[in-house]
């Protein structure tokens, strides 16, 4: 009697721990289904820039097997005769952004040890913040006051001053237009100064106050505890910040079409209108003419993806080397 | 003149430099800001919020199928860009470890760098070539791209906030990972998602270059997502470039919209993001 309960105790028992395997494997599986479909999403990201670099060199090919080398070093753009030189549009992104950064360094800069080492923690961030509102506004609205604001105001006083006392030097010599390489810029200064401003801030804050104490404690004054102990220690992350400004620059495709005057020339006049590689892709790329257009088109897009994938991968890297590391990862 | 002195004055000159130079980041900022609000509130009526524009150079019109067509974009391409992002960033936070994670991470921060216009052309060729014309799909799919990165990454920084000690109480009473992933960790960190996913919406609300060749615009309602598409930047866009008049007050009305639209979306961003904290 006894017995045969244990026995029927004990079968209950395994029957009981073979539905908890049984459960168990269910749920395994929901597991198994959940992690590969996380996988397979994350895994994505990597797909999606290797279709970009894949599709784009595939359909530019016709234009490379054609134009070669000479692509980038000859300067005719006539979609009628089929002659597809980027020259122009390499010139204009280049001067255009290099302009800019150069112009947006030293303010942003500025700028933002203004923010962290000089003004009250809590009116800096105010402004910080301020800042970071304005940058979210869409280039396409940055390029509507260009054009309708700036470029009139470009024409009606700043360029004819130039004009008139720096004409002899030839990057001022020209007639005002308003829209032109000088409008552009200006707006791409103004739009990546946010962005260079609140990198920079957040680096600079990164810099331990041992740093700044250990340097105001040796007798230095304000400028030179940033110049001694600040800007060096925070060097590469500014210079993630820069070089990521850069790549910003150089993509930017809206503001810098609408004021830059859409002209395939090369000038050394900042007066004259000019183009640059996005615009020309936005402007012709819809209402290519023909297979070869579009193929040229293309492979400025692709030397535009390959130019700011090497400049996104050098800033995040140059930046990944601060921000890493610093919180705890949640991960069982 | 001492050496003290002299780098006190040096001191205080650079103190100075680095004010003009914020007032200078600033004062364009505040000018756009200004023109924005100026010529906008100006432009505005009723007609903009229930017209579509009308042929060039007649007077009046609105961009009421720009805003429903800006709707319709975002709306269809958050479908596809936030799963993915979420998803993706499940993957980082809870299952993956070492070099992949890594890697996937790096690419999502280089991906956000690409430059929209490029996401434009290549949807143009996996969707608008092979459909044989613009379509609303077409947009959704490249402001989609845009997303991905920005949504994984913010909701990475969010998963990783939640402490370990709530995961492992949950597998401790026998839930599965799957489950304790999707009802304890990400719902303790969704005020943090939804921030992410705002702010996400915010940025491709604004985009333009990447409709340009996929949803191309359209001066009418679209009745079907294989048609091409108003958006809202994109009439901007082409009437702020046009030569008329009545055309450039009906952008500026445009921009405040699009403006008033964003800052509203960052705002309740940070709104959610300020629940979260005061929570925990």
């Amino acid at each position: 009697m006894i017995s045969e309960e244990v026995q029927t105790a004990d079968k209950v028992m395994v029957a009981k721990a073979n539905a908890i395997k049984l459960d168990r494997k269910k749920r395994l599986s929901g597991d198994i289904i959940f992690r590969s479909l996380t996988i397979l999403f994350a895994l994505s990201i990597l797909v999606i820039i290797l279709l970009m670099v894949v599709e784009m060199i595939q359909e530019s090919l016709p234009a490379m097997k054609i134009f070669g080398w000479k692509f980038m070093t000859t300067s005719t753009w006539d979609a009628v005769q089929g002659e597809f030189g980027a020259l122009p549009f390499i010139w204009g992104s280049v001067i255009s952004s290099i302009l800019a950064i150069l112009l947006a360094t030293p303010l942003s800069v500025g700028a933002a040890l203004f923010i962290t080492e000089i003004v009250p923690r809590r009116i800096g961030a105010v402004i910080a913040s301020l800042a970071e509102l304005l940058a979210a506004i869409p280039s396409v609205i940055y390029g509507l006051w260009g054009v309708l604001v700036m470029a009139p105001w470009l024409q009606g006083s700043v360029e004819p001053f130039l004009i008139d006392h720096f004409g002899a030097i030839p990057f001022f010599r020209g007639a005002p237009y308003g829209v032109s390489m000088l409008a552009a810029i200006l707006i791409l200064m103004i739009m990546i100064v946010p962005i260079i401003t609140s990198i920079t801030k957040e680096v600079i804050m990164a810099v331990p106050t041992s740093q700044r104490e250990a340097a105001v404690a040796l007798g230095a004054t304000r400028w030179e505890m940033i110049r001694t102990a600040v800007l060096p220690y925070g060097k590469s992350g500014i210079l993630g910040a820069v070089i990521l400004g850069l790549g910003r620059a150089i993509g930017e495709t809206m503001a810098v079409t609408m004021v830059i005057g859409n002209t395939p020339r090369i000038s050394m006049s900042l007066l004259d209108p000019g183009y640059t590689m996005p615009s020309v892709i936005a402007n012709e790329f819809a209402e290519a003419s023909s297979k070869l257009h579009s193929a040229a088109l293309m492979e400025i897009g692709i030397m535009l993806l390959f130019v700011t994938l090497i400049i996104n991968m050098l800033a995040r890297l140059l930046l990944w080397s601060i921000t890493r590391g610093e919180k705890g990862g949640g991960r069982i | 003149m001492s050496s003290l002195t002299w780098r006190k004055l040096k001191s205080s000159g650079m103190t100075f430099l680095m004010a003009a130079f914020t007032l200078l980041v600033l004062v364009p900022l505040v000018m756009i800001f200004f023109h924005i609000v100026k010529m906008g509130f100006s432009s505005i009526n009723l007609d903009f919020f229930t017209q579509i524009p009308k042929p060039p150079g007649e007077v009046g019109g609105g961009m009421a199928n720009g805003m429903l067509g800006s709707g319709v974009l975002i709306f269809t391409s958050s479908l596809l860009g936030i799963p993915v992002g979420i998803f993706g960033a499940i993957y980082l936070t809870e299952y993956g470890g070492g070099k992949l994670a890594n890697i996937i991470r790096f690419c999502a921060d280089v991906l956000s760098g690409i430059p929209s216009i490029i996401t434009g052309m290549v949807a143009y060729t996996l969707l608008v070539v092979p459909m044989k014309g613009f379509s609303a799909l077409a947009g959704s799919f490249a402001l989609a791209l845009i997303m991905i990165p920005i949504v994984l990454r913010t909701t990475e920084e969010q998963l990783k906030l939640v402490p370990t000690s709530l995961r492992e109480a949950s597998l401790a009473l026998g839930i599965p990972m799957w489950q304790t992933t999707l009802k304890v960790t990400l719902r303790s960190a969704l005020a943090g998602v939804m921030t992410g996913i705002l702010l996400s919406i915010a940025r491709v609300a604004g985009e333009t270059a990447p409709l340009l060749f996929t949803a191309l615009g359209n001066q009418f309602w679209s009745r079907k997502l294989t048609e091409p598409i108003a958006a809202l930047p994109l009439q901007i866009f082409n009437f702020a470039i046009s030569p008329y008049d009545d055309w450039h007050r009906l952008a500026w009305a445009g921009a405040l919209v699009l403006v008033s639209i964003m800052f509203g979306l960052s705002l309740s961003a940070r709104f959610f993001g300020r629940t979260r904290g005061r929570g925990n």
